[in-house]
C-alpha cells in the first residue's frame, strides 16, 4: 500500500495522529456527558461545549460492517482490500481496513484489534486485523 | 390552509444528449439544456427571473448565468441541482422573490484518469480517502450491515439493477439502451466492492438538464402541460463521505425527508404511482423504499419481489432507467430525478417505459452513504 493518499493533521486532528504513531488509539471524550466523539471536532455534539479530552481506547472491539473492495480508489491500492468500520468496546466506531485476514474469512461482528502500520515519518496507520 | 408549496407548478423540463463521452463542450450542453428547458414550457428567455444554473468543470454558476440569460433574472439560487434548488426555487417564488425560475445543470469533460475512480466519488478527507473509499464502499458498508440484520440476499439486489437496466434498454436516450440485463447477469458480473457487482453500480457519463418553476396561476396560461409541487422535504446527517457511514445513525436516512413531503400532500406512500429514486447502487433503492415507508425496515428484498418495481408492477422504479443505465452526468443527475419524473407524468418516455394513467411521482436525490436523502412529490394535478 506505498504511494496511497496519507492523512494531513490539522490541529483539531493531530492528537489522534500522534497517537497513532506512538501505539495509542486515541479518541475524544466529552467530560461533561462522557460520550465519545469520532471523527475529531471542536465541540461536543451533544454539549455544544469545548469539553472533549483525549482518552486511550482499549483498540479492540467487533466489526459492524465491511466490503472486500477489488476495484480500487486509486490504482496504489492493492486489490482485494477490506474497508471496515469496527464498533470499539466503549462503542465508538470508526473506519479502518482488516488485515491479516483472507477476504471469505471476513465475517460481521468477528472480533478485531489495532495493528499499526508506519506509513511515513509523520503518519502510522491503524489498521484491524483479527483476534482470538 | 393550503400549503405554499402547491401554488407551483414545473412547467418546463428537458435533458440534454447523454453518453459515455458527449462531443460538445460542456458550457455549450448547458446552453443547450436551458434552451431546451425554455422550449419544454414555451416561454422566453426575458421571462426567466430567477436562475439556478451550475456546471460541474467550468464551474459556470448562477451570477455568470445571468449574463448568459441577459441579465432578466434578479434572483439567484444556490442549491446543489435538484430537490434542494426544486425547494429553494419554489420557496422564492412563493415569498414574491421570483415568478419563474430556471434550474439547470450538465457536467462533461470530468473523467480522464480512468485509473482512479471519478473524482466526486472520493473526495479527500483524512479519515476516510487512506482506507481506499469511495462512494461503491461506502454504499457497500450500509448494504452489508443490512444484509446482516435481516438477511437481504445478493439475489435481492441483483433484482433491483436488472429491473431498472431493462427500463434502459428499452431507452433510446439511455446510455446502455440495447443492453438487456437479467438478474443473473448481474450475479456474474465482476465485484467492485463486495457486495455490489459490477451491475450493481451506476455508470459514469455525461450530460445535462434542466426545468422552469413558475406560478400555477401563470402556468395556466402556458402552452404546455404543467406538473405540480405536492410536498417536499430534506434530510441532512452530515459531511458526506468523511466519516463511517453507519447503519444505525444513517440505514433511515430520508425518513424525515419522505415524512414531510407526503404530510404537505395529504398523501401515503400507497399514493404513489411511479417511483424516480436515486439508484447510485441497487441497494439503495431497497433502503429508500424502507425509509420512505413503502414497506417496514428489513422487508425491502420482499418489497421489491414479483416484478413489483418493474414497468407493469405495481411501483415502476427508475423509468428511464436511472443512473444504472440512462445517465449518471455529475450533479445533473440530481436534477435528472426530477425532470425526469416530470417527463414520465407528462407521457414523454417512450409507451412501453410509460405508466398508465399515473398521476403522483415521487422523487428522490442522495442516500445513505452520502448522509443525505430529500424527496419531491409530483402531481399531474394539483394538491
Amino acid at each position: 500500500m506505498s504511494g496511497i493518499p496519507l492523512p494531513t493533521p490539522n490541529p483539531i486532528t493531530r492528537p489522534h495522529w500522534e497517537g497513532c504513531r506512538e501505539g495509542l488509539l486515541r479518541v475524544q471524550r466529552c467530560s461533561a456527558c462522557g460520550d465519545f466523539v469520532f471523527i475529531p471536532r471542536v465541540g461536543c455534539p451533544r454539549c455544544l461545549l469545548e469539553t472533549l479530552e483525549w482518552v486511550e481506547s482499549v483498540g479492540r472491539g467487533t466489526l459492524y460492517s465491511y466490503s472486500v473492495v477489488h476495484r480500487p480508489q486509486r490504482p496504489e491500492f492493492e486489490v482485494p482490500y477490506v474497508v471496515a468500520i469496527v464498533e470499539l468496546d466503549e462503542g465508538w466506531h470508526m473506519l479502518t481496513n482488516l488485515v491479516e485476514c483472507e477476504p471469505e474469512d471476513v465475517r460481521v461482528g468477528m472480533k478485531v484489534e489495532v495493528s499499526y502500520r508506519e506509513m511515513s515519518d509523520e503518519i502510522t496507520l491503524p489498521y484491524f486485523r483479527p483476534r482470538p | 390552509m393550503a400549503h405554499p408549496l402547491h401554488d407551483i407548478a414545473i412547467v418546463g423540463a428537458y435533458h440534454t444528449r447523454q453518453a459515455r463521452k458527449l462531443d460538445v463542450s460542456e458550457p455549450a450542453l448547458l446552453l443547450d439544456a436551458i434552451r431546451g428547458s425554455l422550449a419544454s414550457a414555451g416561454i422566453e428567455a426575458s421571462e426567466i427571473d430567477g436562475v439556478n444554473v451550475s456546471s460541474w468543470v467550468w464551474r459556470v454558476n448562477c451570477r455568470e448565468a445571468v449574463q448568459w440569460l441577459g441579465g432578466h433574472p434578479c434572483w439567484t439560487g444556490n442549491g446543489s441541482p435538484g430537490i434542494e434548488a426544486v425547494l429553494e426555487a419554489a420557496s422564492a417564488i412563493a415569498t414574491g422573490q421570483a415568478e419563474t425560475v430556471l434550474i439547470a445543470a450538465a457536467q462533461a469533460g470530468e473523467y480522464t484518469d480512468h485509473s482512479a475512480t471519478v473524482s466526486w466519488t472520493r473526495p479527500s478527507s483524512e479519515f476516510v480517502e487512506c482506507w481506499g473509499l469511495y462512494t461503491a464502499a461506502e454504499f457497500a458498508l450500509i448494504a452489508r450491515r443490512h444484509m446482516h440484520l435481516y438477511g437481504t440476499p445478493p439475489e435481492a439486489l441483483a433484482e433491483v439493477a436488472a429491473a431498472i437496466r431493462s427500463n434502459g434498454a428499452r431507452n433510446p436516450e439511455a446510455v446502455m439502451v440495447g443492453r438487456e440485463v437479467t438478474p443473473e447477469d448481474v450475479l456474474a458480473s465482476r465485484m467492485v466492492a463486495d457486495p455490489f457487482h459490477l451491475l450493481d453500480c451506476c455508470i459514469n457519463s455525461e450530460g445535462g438538464a434542466g426545468i422552469i418553476l413558475t406560478t400555477r396561476e401563470r402556468a395556466r396560461d402556458l402552452d404546455c402541460e404543467p406538473i405540480f409541487l405536492l410536498g417536499g422535504g430534506t434530510d441532512r446527517q452530515g459531511m458526506s463521505y468523511t466519516s463511517a457511514p453507519i447503519w444505525d445513525l444513517h440505514g433511515r436516512v430520508g425518513a424525515r425527508a419522505a415524512g414531510r413531503a407526503f404530510e404537505q400532500a395529504g398523501l401515503g406512500p400507497s399514493d404513489v404511482d411511479v417511483a424516480e429514486l436515486y439508484d447510485p447502487f441497487s441497494f439503495e433503492i431497497i433502503r429508500q423504499l424502507e425509509a420512505f415507508g413503502f414497506c417496514k425496515e428489513g422487508e425491502g428484498a420482499d418489497f421489491i419481489g414479483d416484478g413489483r418495481i418493474r414497468m407493469g408492477g405495481e411501483l415502476p422504479v427508475a423509468t428511464n432507467g436511472g443512473l444504472l443505465s440512462y445517465s449518471h452526468a455529475g450533479l445533473a443527475q440530481m436534477l435528472q430525478k426530477v425532470s425526469g419524473a416530470v417527463r414520465q407524468l407528462r407521457g414523454e418516455l417512450p409507451d412501453e417505459l410509460t405508466v398508465p394513467d399515473a398521476s403522483v411521482a415521487i422523487a428522490s436525490n442522495g442516500g445513505a452513504g452520502a448522509l443525505f436523502c430529500d424527496v419531491l412529490l409530483l402531481g399531474k394535478e394539483p394538491a
